[in-house]
């Protein structure tokens, strides 16, 4: 395998690779923080966070545990583990410092959890081969890359609301036209930076 | 020892190997970033009903208790758990709490099978998708539609339609919780307090020639009642007769007047 440089990995994990909208993982809390800029930002922070801490220790589990001793097998559940009590850490944390995002992230904080996007970057670090700062800078790109279709999406939808628009669109329905709107303009970068 | 039972083995160490890890790490974590709550949070969380049907406005019992704590919700703010409950938070708070009287959602239609329809309706049996097709298949665009949208909205069951095509309350099950009221598109459901023995099953402000059309038992604005009622409690306005409450002694004789018999006592 070709070596890949970190800014070719990082461009292709905001971008290319974009987990919402060109991936689609982690759609639930798409479509569930996005009602306001705020608490979209603060989800993404967390997401950052957890993206880059779970990249960081399933490498290392995989790495030095599960390869040495042959149980590779086990690297779904193992990076589940890893996730779930990195999110239950974050979680700690957000509600001791910042309990305002606390409240209004609500159920979607330990949904991370379950989020698809997290445990793809993992997987996808394992799929792709990539080593230490390829697995981490890939993780924070996922990261960024939620964040700004987070934060685009909640903009959209917090200007939206002032529009008038047949009732039987509004809501749910407007924020999917939306985010086909936003997943077409991102599968243009296919032809910007050809990889 | 084969192979096989090895593989197990260490599989299974070093999942528990980590699991062990990870928990102690947490357990570290909780004790570091520990938030301090109000007990008294806690202690009201254990008396609420825990059903989490958020008629009260908050997010869950969870959330409510906080706040009632914290943020000077109202004590009385549980509608599910009532004046028990209301009466246990005051206790834990030190409050005194009067106990106001119980109401169930009435339902001001009596229409049902006694109002015609306009046409037959196919298709998805909520009231609300009945009324974008042209304000509903009922000839009277007041009524209730009998599609079930407020049984649907009862987390407790309390609700069902009847034979006539008009929801029933149980009010046994019933905690006047509202969510069925704020639930009914076309407004036909209101409560009602306990002692309001009288009332109008009609909302219709149609002219009394359009209700005779479509509907035996609805309001026709005749006015009979409002000329028999010697407490003069009841008024006709656009149509239709609303009794004042207050005014109303539940005499009777305006039920026995009405030529509609829109009017009963419960």
């Amino acid at each position: 395998m070709v070596e890949k440089a970190l800014l070719a990995i990082f461009l292709e994990g905001v971008f290319i690779k974009n987990f919402l909208i060109i991936q689609f993982l982690g759609l639930c809390s798409f479509v569930g923080v996005t009602k306001d800029v705020k608490s979209a930002a603060g989800m993404s922070g967390a997401v950052i966070f957890v993206m880059a801490m779970a990249a960081t220790a399933s490498y290392l589990l995989y790495t030095y545990i599960l390869v040495p001793t042959g149980m590779t097998f086990l690297d779904l559940i193992s990076f589940i583990v890893v996730i779930a009590a990195l999110v239950q850490l974050v979680e700690f944390v957000v509600r001791k410092n910042i309990p305002s995002l606390y409240r209004s992230l609500g159920i979607y904080l330990p949904l991370i959890t379950t989020n698809c996007a997290v445990l793809g970057v993992v997987l996808l670090n394992v799929q792709s081969e990539y080593n230490f700062m390829q697995s981490v800078v890939f993780g924070i790109a996922a990261g960024v890359g939620y964040t700004i279709v987070m934060l685009m999406m909640a903009s959209i939808r917090e200007r939206s609301t002032f529009v008038s628009i047949p009732s039987s669109i509004r809501g749910l329905p407007q924020a999917f036209l939306i985010a086909t709107m936003l997943s077409l303009a991102f599968v243009n970068y296919f032809w910007v930076i050809p990889i | 020892m084969s192979t096989t039972t090895t593989f197990i083995i260490e599989s299974m160490a070093i999942l528990g190997g980590l699991g062990l890890a990870v928990g102690l790490m947490l357990i570290f974590a909780s004790k570091k970033f520990k938030v301090e709550t109000n007990p008294l949070v806690e202690e009201i969380i254990t008396i609420l009903p825990g059903a989490n049907c958020g008629a009260c406005g908050y997010a869950g019992c969870a959330d409510f208790a906080d706040r009632v704590v914290n943020e000077n919700a109202p004590i009385t703010g549980c509608p599910v758990g009532g004046f028990e409950v209301a009466k246990g938070i005051g206790g834990i708070l030190g409050q005194d709490v009067s106990e106001s009287e119980k109401q169930y959602p009435f339902i001001r239609c009596h229409g049902g099978l006694n109002c015609t329809d306009r046409f037959e309706y196919v298709g998805f049996e909520d009231c609300k998708a009945v009324m974008m097709l042209s304000d509903g298949e009922k000839g009277c665009s007041y009524g209730c539609m009998g599609r079930g949208t407020c049984v649907r909205a009862c987390p407790f069951d309390a609700l069902t339609i009847g034979e006539d095509r008009l929801p029933h309350v149980n009010r046994n099950l019933c905690t006047s919780c509202g969510l069925c009221i704020s639930s009914c598109p076309n407004d036909v459901l209101v409560f009602a307090k306990e002692s309001e023995k009288v009332h109008v099953r009609c909302v219709s402000h149609d002219k009394g020639k359009t209700v005779k059309e479509v509907c035996t038992v609805g309001c026709i604005g005749c006015k009979i009642c409002e000329k028999n009622c010697p407490e003069q409690a009841i008024t006709v306005t656009n149509f239709l007769a609303v009794i004042d409450q207050d005014k109303c002694t539940g005499c009777g004789i305006c039920v026995e007047k009405c030529p509609q018999n829109t009017i009963e006592i419960r």
